[in-house]
C-alpha cells in the first residue's frame, strides 16, 4: 500500500525540519538548480547520510541549510530550526547560531585550523566566544573532555595544528565542532581525504557521537559504506532531488528508487562479484532531463517518467520515494506503465 | 645506553628476491625490480644547512623487489606514506632511483640517461589518478591525445589524426569525430579519464603504471574505466602496475599483490590467496577496514590504533609493530612506544588520573628519540619510584598491552625511571608462508 505523502507534521523531537528547498547559481548559461525542491526531517541525535555522486547537489544542499551560500546563489523554501526559519532569517542572527547551534565539519581538516594557533587556542576562542563567563579552567575540562572523546590525548593540547597527523586533525575538528555541543552539524565528506584505516576509525567515532552527545548530524557522502557504518537514516540525492529516503537498513535491503538499487550494485566492495554500472552520465543541471530526472538512464523508465515528475510517496517500509513503479496509480496516464521506447545510450553521453 | 641501531638491522638476503622464477633477463618476465631504493634527503632549515649537520633522509621506497610477467597486472596497496606512488614512478624513471635495478624486458634500465630512458617510454605508460590535472585544458583531444606522437617524432598531421581516432575508438569515445575537437572542459570525470587512457596507449606500450586510476571517478562509473582498462589488456595484450590504496577495486583487476607500508612490501602473492587468506596483520586490518554497503555489516572495533609513522624516523623493528594487535616480544619495542601508552592510557583515564600522573612525569618528549633504554624523567617534587608506581598501575590496568611483552625491567633510577626494552628485536624480512610472502615475525622459521 502506498499513500501520497500529505503536510505531515514532523515528529516531536524534530531539530531541522528542510521543506521544499531550492538553490539556484548564476552562470553564463543560465541557472543551475543545484537543489530543486528538497524535503526532509532530522530528529535529535540522529545521523542522516546523504548520499550522492557529484554534481548531485548533495555539498550544495549541506552548505544551504546552515546558510553558508555564497552571495550569488539564490535559496527559496524553508529550514525550520527551533521555532526560526534559517532562510529568512537576518545574516547577523544566523551567525550568531553558528557554533553553538549548528556546525560544520569540513573534509579537508588542515584548511580549517589556524596553523599560528595551538589547539588550546582554538578552543579557548571558540568557547570565549559562545559562552562567556566560563573560567579558563572550565573552558580547559570542557576542551579536554571533549578532545578524549575523540581520542586525542590531553598531553597535545597546547601543540600547533602541524604536529598532528590528518586523522587527528579530523578528530581535533570534530571535536571543535562539538564542544559547544550543538544541536546540529553538518559534516561534509570528513573522511575523504584520510586513509583506509583512519578513515574507518573516524567513521566509528562518527557513529558513536551519538553516546556522548544529542547532535543530529547531517553526514554527506559519495561512498554508500559509510552510511551502512554511520547513519540510522539515508537520503539518496540524484540531479538536486532527494530519490528516496528512509531507515538506513530498509533502504540497503529493499531499495525502492531504481537509482538506489543501481547505485549499490555500482558499489565495488569485497563482496562485490560482478562489475556494474550505470549507463549515462548524471545530467546538466542547467537543462535537466523532464519529469523523473533519473529517466534518461533508468532501467525501468515507463512512459509516464518523462512526462510528469513523480510525487513522493510512501511504501510499506516507511520509505519516501519519488518513482513512478510506487504510483500512485490515479496520477499515471492511461497506458504510462507501458516501457519507455528509448534511443540506447551511447558511450558519446556516457560519464 | 642502548641506542636504536641495535634492532634496526634493516634488510636481510632474503627480502630482496622475491620471484627466483622470474628474474632479471628471464624471457616471461617484462619488468622486474631488485632491492630498489628511493630516498629524499631531508634538508633542515639555514643553519643546519649551513653547518652542514646531518638530516637524515626519508626512504619512501626501501628495498622493494618484485618482478611483473607479460600480461600480468601487479596491484601495489598501500596507503599514503606508504612508498606505492614514488615506486610507481621510479619504475618509469620518473624519479631517481637510490639503489637497486629495474630490469625492463631483461635490459637493465637503472642507470639510464634521459635521453636513452626516452624511446622506452614508448613502451611503459602512466596514467594518472586525476583526470582533470593530467589534460591539458587549452588543447582539445586531438592535440592531447596525439600529443606523445609528436614527441616522439611523427610530424605528419594525417597519421596523427589516424592514430589519434584509432586510439579514441579502442577507449570507447565514439564516434570519434564528436570528441577530436572538444577540450576536457567539455568531458564528463569518465570521459576525461577515458581521453588519458588513449593518450597512454597511442604509442602501442606493453606497460602501463596506473596510480589511481578510478578514486577520483564516481561510484557509478568506476566499473566502467575498470572493464576499458582490462579489455584493453585482453586486445592489447597490455600488463599493468596498479596502484592504489582500495583493495576492493584491486582484487577485480589484479593478478598479483604488493602491500606496501612504509617503503616495504608487508605481504606479496597471488591475488587469491591474499583475500581469501591474508597473513600479515597489516592485511587483515586493511581488508576489514573497507566499508560494506550493508547496515547489517559493521567495522570491527579492533582497528590498528594510531596512523602511519612518519617516514623519517620509523619505528625500531617491524614499522607496524606499534598499532599490531599481534605483536609481540621481538617486534621492536622502543621508548616511543612507551610515549604512546602513557598518552592512550591519559586519554582514557583523562578525569581521575591524568592530572595527577601528569605531575609525575617531568618531559615525556624525552621519549621521542628512539632508544632501547628508555629514560622517563621524574616531574618536580616526584621521584623514579612514583613512575615505576605508576607505571605498575598501568599494566595492572590493562596487563594485554603487547608493549609489556618487550619490557625486560622498570627500575627506580633516582630523579628518573628507567625502561628497559628487550635487545633481541628483529625487523622482520619476507618470510615465505605458502605462496606468500610475509614481512612478519609470527612467520619466522623456527632455527
Amino acid at each position: 500500500m502506498t499513500l501520497i505523502d500529505g503536510e505531515l507534521p514532523p515528529p516531536s523531537d524534530t531539530v531541522l525540519t528542510v521543506r521544499d528547498l531550492k538553490v539556484w547559481y548564476g552562470t553564463a548559461r543560465g541557472a543551475v538548480r543545484a537543489v530543486d525542491g528538497v524535503s526532509f526531517d532530522l530528529r535529535r541525535g540522529e545521523t542522516l547520510g546523504l548520499v550522492g555522486e557529484s554534481g548531485s547537489g548533495k555539498s550544495t544542499l549541506g552548505r544551504g541549510v546552515l546558510g553558508l551560500l555564497p552571495d550569488a546563489a539564490k535559496i527559496t523554501g524553508e529550514v525550520r530550526f527551533r521555532d526560526r526559519d534559517l532562510v529568512t532569517m537576518r545574516k547577523r542572527d544566523l551567525r550568531s547560531l553558528r557554533g553553538p547551534e549548528l556546525g560544520l565539519i569540513f573534509q579537508e581538516p588542515m584548511t580549517r585550523l589556524n596553523p599560528l594557533m595551538r589547539i588550546s587556542d582554538h578552543f579557548f576562542e571558540t568557547l570565549h566566544t559562545h559562552e562567556r563567563g566560563l573560567s579558563k579552567e572550565q573552558m580547559r575540562r570542557r576542551a579536554l573532555d571533549t578532545l578524549g572523546a575523540m581520542g586525542i590525548p590531553p598531553t597535545r593540547f597546547a601543540n600547533y595544528p602541524h604536529e598532528f597527523s590528518g586523522g587527528m586533525r579530523q578528530r581535533i575538528m570534530i571535536a571543535l565542532a562539538l564542544v559547544l555541543n550543538p544541536a546540529f552539524v553538518v559534516a561534509d565528506e570528513p573522511t575523504t581525504a584520510l586513509d583506509v584505516l583512519v578513515e574507518a576509525q573516524i567513521i566509528q567515532i562518527l557513529s558513536d557521537i551519538k553516546r556522548n552527545f544529542d547532535t543530529a548530524i547531517l553526514l554527506i557522502t559519495h561512498n554508500l559504506g559509510i552510511i551502512a557504518e554511520a547513519c540510522q537514516r539515508v537520503a539518496v540525492m540524484y540531479a538536486g532531488r532527494i530519490a528516496e529516503q528512509g531507515d538506513a537498513r530498509a533502504v540497503f535491503s529493499h531499495p525502492a528508487h531504481p537509482y538506489t538499487r543501481e547505485l549499490l550494485a555500482s558499489t565495488i566492495s569485497l563482496s562485490t562479484t560482478e562489475l556494474h554500472y550505470i549507463p549515462g552520465a548524471p545530467p546538466d543541471l542547467i537543462d535537466p532531463p523532464s519529469g523523473c530526472r533519473f529517466h534518461p538512464r533508468c532501467p525501468d523508465a515507463m512512459r509516464v517518467c518523462p512526462i510528469r515528475r513523480p510525487p513522493t510517496v510512501t511504501t510499506e517500509l516507511n520509505q519516501k520515494v519519488d518513482c513512478w513503479l510506487h504510483g500512485p496509480d490515479e496520477l499515471i496516464p492511461d497506458g504510462g506503465r507501458e516501457p519507455l521506447q528509448r534511443e540506447a545510450i551511447g558511450v558519446a553521453d556516457e560519464a | 645506553m642502548a641506542v636504536a641501531s641495535r634492532c634496526n638491522e634493516r634488510r636481510s638476503v632474503s627480502q630482496t628476491k622475491l620471484e627466483p622464477g622470474a628474474a632479471a633477463g628471464d624471457a616471461g618476465s617484462l619488468l622486474s625490480v631488485e632491492d630498489l631504493h628511493v630516498h629524499y634527503a631531508l634538508r633542515g632549515g639555514v643553519l643546519s644547512r649551513f653547518f652542514g649537520s646531518e638530516q637524515g633522509s626519508v626512504k619512501a621506497v626501501d628495498g622493494v623487489s618484485f618482478a611483473l610477467r607479460r600480461g600480468e597486472v601487479l596491484g601495489v596497496v598501500g596507503e599514503s606514506g606508504s612508498g606505492k606512488t614514488t615506486l610507481g614512478r621510479a619504475i618509469l624513471r620518473s624519479v631517481p632511483v637510490t639503489a637497486g635495478k629495474i630490469h625492463f624486458e631483461g635490459r637493465d634500465i637503472t642507470d639510464l640517461s634521459e635521453s636513452q630512458v626516452r624511446p622506452l617510454r614508448r613502451r611503459m605508460q602512466m596514467v594518472f589518478q586525476d583526470p582533470n590535472a593530467a589534460l591539458n585544458p587549452a588543447m582539445d583531444l586531438l592535440t592531447a591525445v596525439g600529443h606523445p606522437l609528436r614527441i616522439h617524432g611523427e610530424n605528419d598531421p594525417d597519421r596523427i589524426r589516424a592514430a589519434v581516432v584509432d586510439s579514441l575508438e579502442r577507449v570507447g569515445l565514439v564516434p570519434t569525430e564528436q570528441f577530436l575537437h572538444k577540450y576536457p572542459s567539455d568531458l564528463s570525470g569518465g570521459q576525461k579519464q577515458r581521453a588519458v587512457i588513449a593518450r597512454a596507449i597511442i604509442l602501442g606500450p606493453d606497460l602501463l603504471v596506473a596510480d589511481e586510476p578510478v578514486s577520483m571517478l564516481d561510484m557509478s562509473v568506476r566499473a566502467k574505466i575498470l572493464e576499458l582498462m582490462l579489455e584493453l589488456k585482453r586486445d592489447l595484450g597490455l600488463s599493468y602496475v596498479y596502484v592504489t590504496h582500495d583493495l576492493a577495486t584491486a582484487k577485480f583487476f589484479c593478478d598479483t599483490i604488493a602491500i606496501m607500508y612504509l617503503g616495504r612490501i608487508v605481504e606479496y602473492g597471488p591475488a587469491e590467496e591474499i583475500y581469501a587468506d591474508p597473513k600479515h596483520p597489516y592485511t587483515q586490518s586493511l581488508l576489514k577496514a573497507i566499508p560494506e554497503p550493508d547496515p547489517t555489516k559493521s567495522i570491527p572495533r579492533d582497528l590498528p590504533r594510531g596512523e602511519i609513522p612518519d617516514a623519517a624516523r620509523p619505528p625500531l623493528g617491524c614499522s607496524f609493530h606499534p598499532r599490531c594487535a599481534k605483536a609481540f616480544e621481538i617486534c621492536g619495542w622502543e621508548s616511543r612506544d612507551l610515549r604512546d601508552l602513557l598518552e592512550r592510557h591519559w586519554v582514557v583515564h583523562r578525569e581521575d588520573e591524568f592530572e595527577q600522573e601528569r605531575r609525575i612525569v617531568g618531559d615525556i618528549a624525552l621519549l621521542d628519540e628512539p632508544r632501547l633504554t628508555a629514560t622517563v624523567p621524574a616531574g618536580t617534587g616526584h621521584s623514579g619510584q612514583d613512575i615505576v608506581a605508576m607505571l605498575d598501575r598501568i599494566k595492572t590496568d590493562d596487563p594485554h598491552e603487547p608493549m609489556w611483552s618487550g619490557v625486560r625491567a622498570v627500575e627506580d633510577a633516582g630523579a628518573s625511571a628507567r625502561v628497559d626494552f628487550r635487545e633481541d628485536c628483529i625487523d622482520p624480512p619476507l618470510y615465505d608462508v605458502g605462496k606468500q610472502r610475509v614481512a612478519c615475525l609470527l612467520f619466522r622459521p623456527e632455527e
